[in-house]
């Protein structure tokens, strides 16, 4: 059954880019274990509010675990202790009563923090805009079983699509790499025909982005893996590194 | 091909080929080692005049020369540019992501393996070949008596089973994250690349440990 809980937050405060940051410790009182970690922090920040402090800055929009704006690195883990959810979907009862939750935002090269828990993700439009799609040549609509896909290529492709881009990956990475991120993009189109076309080009100009960038070189220690929400496989990497050195090769 | 230097990917490549190569390498080196147990006469004999100051030796030392070169320098600079991306703050909280141990020590353990190299190299290779090209004295052409000679000190048999053990986690990790890089791999693939890699590892290292030991206590040349 679920608690109510006191429980203390020891929390990263920065007020800029620029500024030096630190830890501050807030307790909180009588929290339901049934509520989310987000609902815990909007109590947190009402409570800061009414003693006239300034709230806690974190991002968040859909809270249903598929817009991929939340974050946070939650003692020790990318979204929290649960496994395969993103932040949104974390709930109190993963903690108990006398926990101190140590909360920090993604922390990484690529990643600069804007103010105390939010980080500049635009590092991963970025990568986007470099080739992360189909290009679009207006004409008919064509007839969707047109073009036969299999089953199995169709499934990783949707597997690959599931990436939020949330950058838990690059948050969990000792290397600061966006690998598993640039793994999932390239991947949910090479595996199928529309984005077969613009395979090459797509692999070699996202990769190129994203050392451009300062993410890191993969070592393949699959933390990525195991700390991203939506269960992307480390095999999306195999697939990338595939498709770069056959590009690279082809040149 | 700049981009094998300019690329993330390609500077991996560059890591996991030169790794590979070097396992190919430990590969060759168990057998010559093997022979020792059996025949100091054939040890020797390979040594001198398959090996030896020939000069397809000399290019084969060079080229291995080179492939370890290649690795350490880009070890160097994978782990110093991805400490790097990692930023200047670090996390607090120490993580809690379960990884394997030796994927995240490739660079430390690869520096107990150079320690070893050092001392190796001075006790075996400089011995014999190196004196023999460069006609320094007391060049050694009883290979097989001169590891019997090293490996029968207690420190020397403890350091070499220490880098053994290092290099045993290294490749662990490294040959299935060698094949993972050049792009050999899916989800079927992945267990049986961990398991070939446990294999491989253990083979080789086990091989090792096994010949040091009976260098150590003795027991070489048996077919004699
Ligand atoms: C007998 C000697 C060695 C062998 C057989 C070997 C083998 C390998 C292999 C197969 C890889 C995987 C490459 C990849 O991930 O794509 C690797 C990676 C690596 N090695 Fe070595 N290595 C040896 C010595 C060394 C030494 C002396 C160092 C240097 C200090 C070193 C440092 C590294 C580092 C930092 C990596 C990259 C980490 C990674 O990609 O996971 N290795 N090695
Ligand atoms: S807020 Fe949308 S995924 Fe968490």
């Amino acid at each position: 059954m679920d608690k109510d809980i006191n429980i203390k937050v020891k929390v990263w405060r920065q007020n800029g880019p620029k500024e030096k940051g630190r830890f501050e410790t807030y307790a909180l009182k009588n929290i339901s274990q049934g509520s989310s970690f987000l609902e815990m922090l909007d109590i947190l920040n009402e409570q800061l509010i009414n003693e006239g402090k300034i709230p806690v800055a974190f991002d968040h929009d859909c809270r249903e675990g598929i817009c991929g704006m939340c974050s946070l690195y939650i003692n020790g883990h990318p979204h929290g202790p649960d496994g395969e959810i993103t932040t949104c979907q974390l709930h109190m009862r993963s903690f108990n009563d006398g926990d101190t939750i140590t909360i920090e935002p993604w922390r990484s090269a690529g990643f600069p923090i804007i103010k105390d828990l939010v980080v500049d993700r635009t590092a991963f439009e970025k990568i986007m805009q470099a080739g992360g799609y189909v290009s679009v040549n207006t004409g008919g609509i064509p007839d969707a079983n047109a073009i036969p896909i299999p089953r199995d290529k169709a499934e990783l492709a949707m597997d690959a699509a599931a990436c939020i881009g949330c950058g838990a990956c690059v948050a969990a990475c000792k290397n600061g790499s966006a690998m598993l991120f640039v793994a999932a993009k390239v991947s949910q189109l090479a595996l199928l025909p529309q984005g077969k076309p613009e395979a090459a080009r797509r692999a070699k100009s996202m990769v190129a982005k994203m050392d451009e960038l300062g993410f890191g070189n993969c070592t393949n220690t699959g933390a990525c893996e195991v700390e991203c929400p939506k269960n992307i496989s480390i095999s999306n990497i195999a697939r990338l590194n595939r498709e770069f050195l056959k590009a690279k090769f082809k040149d | 091909m700049s981009w094998l230097i300019k690329s993330s990917i390609g500077r991996k490549l560059i890591q996991s080929i030169s790794g590979l190569f070097l396992i190919l390498f430990l590969l060759f080196h168990l057998s010559m080692n093997v022979v020792l147990i059996f025949s100091h006469e054939t040890y020797d004999f390979l040594a001198n005049e398959i090996l030896g100051a020939n000069w397809w030796a000399i290019v084969g030392t060079l080229v291995l020369g080179l492939g370890v070169v290649v690795h350490i320098i880009y070890a160097v600079i994978l782990t110093l540019q991805n400490w790097i991306a990692r930023g200047r703050n670090r996390y607090a909280s120490k993580s809690k992501t379960q990884v394997a141990w030796s994927s995240k020590n490739m660079f430390v353990l690869g520096v107990f393996i150079v320690l070893f190299l050092f001392i190796h190299m001075y006790q075996m290779w400089y011995q014999m070949q190196f004196k023999d090209l460069f006609g320094i004295e007391g060049v050694r052409h009883d290979g097989a008596q001169l590891v019997v000679d090293v490996l029968s000190q207690t420190w020397v048999l403890i350091a070499y089973v220490v880098a053994f053990i290092a290099l045993w986690f290294h490749l662990n990790h490294g040959f299935w994250s060698a094949l993972h890089t050049v792009g050999w791999n899916n989800d079927i693939w992945m267990k049986r690349l961990k398991r070939l890699g446990y294999f491989v590892s253990t083979l080789i290292v086990l091989g090792f440990i096994v010949v040091a030991f009976a260098v150590y206590l003795g027991y070489t040349n048996l077919l004699v």
